[in-house]
């Protein structure tokens, strides 16, 4: 008994280290920053669009790349192939690589050399340094979450249920909608949110394929750089709310859709 | 009229196969697929609902042959052991289901769903979730959700095993009540209880294969194969009806034998059953607790894997189930005259 006990208090130590570890820097980030500086700051023009970029570049990034990523994990979870785990492997490799050399990848796959390029060129499209090469950079690192997050749903839907709908002379695109999707739902919204959160706070990547015009992950390294870090402060720590506040209320969105279904 | 045909159905799966697997079940037949799990019954059904396709032979709907049909285009309705209804719809829009399926208007789909959900005794619980339905709730929602499309073959897949022994009953007598109305039911157990309890007719499944086929008595009866007797277990199985009078439940053969029955059966028509081992065997009459006692000659003396097997003709046939060395002290031969006993609470009644 007294060795659980110990045990324990050992355990609890070493968790709230932890816990501090990862609340410490944010904490001290805030308590030394102003409401007035960071009231000031949401006033300034710069900060203001590069916040909405951020924001939109990713939302978009994740919704066009989301219509393929989620068949892609549709057929994860469902189907058998050759060499599956090879392409598991794939999927995993935006978040095992540094985000610098992913974004150096990319910048080859889009610049207008390539057959990606020279397609966009063709509409007049320059990849680099435009929004969409931004929301491309975001996708590339952050899809991965989105894909095991919708593949680990659709696997968690029972077959029999799709077996009972198709003898019930449902066509298998009906199952799909009908069935698989909306009971896969759960995890494919906190896939999306996640890329989405990941997709936002994304730099590495980013600032390889566009320094301008500026997401605020690069907004913030480029105060710091030129002003130090008193000006890139209350940057931060607005970034830090808004994207907190964005997170909390898709949550609990999602959260109100699975209460409605009980 | 032959409703459905299977001619020589073989598939191999997953380690698994059915082999030559024919049947015919005819218009109306109440058909018993009985085997123990794993034997290959629910891979039959789901070959005759397209869930499987066939490596071999051929299906046969009113002489048609619908082997490579699409499932959709199946008359067939399919309910699941688990039920297999859908969590995230209402009562009401798991059994319209089928309907939208097959895109009928929405007037026409609120009165038939209204309507097979009143005969299913669940037309409270339309707008209710799944996940507050009981079990028993849950499975007349997926015979709803079957029967609502007017399937010509309606297929149960073991659709009593999860329940629990009073909704048995209930459930039991409304699938008996679906198939007096005229549907034609192929229905899966493991459950020789349940087979005579609704099949009209049985087939034994045994590693993918039908090891015989026949009417209840039939295969009651006349077990072709070992394996058959030994998994219905019961040699001493009389088709009966019962009455009460002064002294309690009575329950009398189509021979005429009057046997005691426990007091909580109910008058009706059925079966009754006593195991082998629940059966006495004495040289001269004893008076005994035992409310059944029957004079008989021993007509056989079989040793089977159980016991030794001692067949008793007292005007109906009764096998008692007695060990190599009570067959020893009691000296009993073929043709000699016995005494068999068995209590009332040995005799289980299975109403039909």
């Amino acid at each position: 008994m007294k060795k659980i006990a110990t045990l324990q208090l050992v355990f609890t130590l070493l968790g709230g280290l932890v816990l501090l570890f990862i609340i410490a820097p944010l904490t001290g980030l805030f308590l030394s920053t102003t409401p007035h500086q960071i009231f000031n700051t949401a006033g300034e023009e710069e900060v203001t669009t590069s916040i909405w970029l951020t924001v939109i570049t990713s939302v978009s990034g994740t919704i066009v790349f989301a219509f393929a990523a989620i068949p892609l994990a549709w057929i994860l979870a469902r189907k058998q192939f050759p060499m599956k785990k090879l392409v598991t492997g794939v999927i995993d490799l935006p978040v095992v690589i540094p985000h610098s050399a992913a974004g150096i990848a990319l910048l080859g796959f889009i610049s207008r050399d390539s057959l990606l390029g020279q397609a966009g060129s063709m509409v007049g499209l320059n990849f680099v340094g435009h929004p969409a090469g931004i929301a491309i950079a975001m996708a590339f690192v952050s899809i991965p979450y989105l894909i095991n997050a919708a593949r680990d749903g659709f696997a968690g839907v029972p077959e029999r249920l799709e077996k009972a709908a198709l003898t019930l002379g449902a066509s298998p695109g009906r199952v799909f909608f009908t069935i698989t999707l909306p009971l896969a739902w759960r995890n494919i919204v906190s896939g999306l949110i996640m890329m989405f959160a990941r997709g936002m706070s994304e730099f590495g990547a980013v600032i390889v394929i566009a320094y301008h015009p500026m997401v605020t992950p690069v907004l913030i390294y480029e105060r710091f750089g030129a002003f130090g870090l008193k000006y890139a402060r209350p940057v931060a720590v607005l970034f830090i709310l808004i994207s907190l506040a964005l997170f909390i209320f898709l949550r609990s969105l999602s959260k109100e859709k699975e209460g409605n279904r009980q | 009229m032959v409703h459905i045909q299977l001619n020589k159905i073989s598939k191999k799966y997953a380690g698994f196969e059915l082999k030559e697997i024919s049947i015919s079940v005819s218009e109306n037949d109440y058909f018993i697929l009985l085997g123990e799990s794993g034997a290959g019954k629910s891979m039959i059904l789901e070959t005759i609902a397209g869930l499987v396709w066939p490596d071999n032979g051929e299906i046969l709907f009113r002489g048609t042959n619908i082997t490579q049909q699409k499932i959709q285009q199946r008359k067939v309705g399919i309910v699941f052991q688990d039920h297999a209804i859908f969590p995230h719809l209402k009562v009401f829009d798991n059994i319209a289901y089928p309907l939208r399926s097959r895109k009928c208007e929405g007037l026409t789909i609120r009165e038939m769903v209204t309507k097979i959900a009143t005969q299913m005794g669940i037309a409270g619980l339309l707008d209710r979730r799944p996940a507050t339905l009981s079990g028993g709730e849950l499975q007349r929602v997926a015979l709803a959700r079957s029967l609502v499309q007017q399937p010509e073959i309606l297929l149960l897949d073991e659709p009593l095993a999860s329940l629990d022994t009073g909704l048995k009953t209930e459930i039991r007598a409304l699938l008996r009540e679906i198939h007096k109305q005229g549907q034609t039911i192929i229905h899966v157990t493991h459950d020789y209880e349940e087979a005579l309890a609704l099949g009209t007719r049985i087939a034994v499944v045994n590693k993918g294969k039908i090891i015989q086929e026949g009417s209840p008595e039939e295969v009651f009866h006349h077990p072709t194969s070992s394996f058959v007797a030994h998994f219905i277990g019961i040699r001493n199985f009389f088709r009966v009806k019962t009455f009460s009078d002064t002294l309690g439940m009575k329950a009398i053969t189509e021979e005429g034998l009057i046997i005691q029955l426990p007091e909580e059966c109910v008058v009706s028509e059925g079966f009754v059953l006593i195991r082998g081992e629940d059966i006495i065997l004495s040289d001269e009459p004893v008076n005994s607790s035992a409310t059944n006692t029957f004079r008989g000659t021993i007509t056989e003396i079989l040793p089977t894997p159980r016991g030794i097997e001692i067949c008793v003709d007292t005007g109906t046939l009764f096998y008692a189930l007695i060990t190599h060395s009570s067959l020893n002290r009691m000296g009993l031969a073929e043709g000699g005259v016995v005494w068999i006993h068995f209590k009332a609470t040995a005799a289980r009644f299975i109403k039909i």
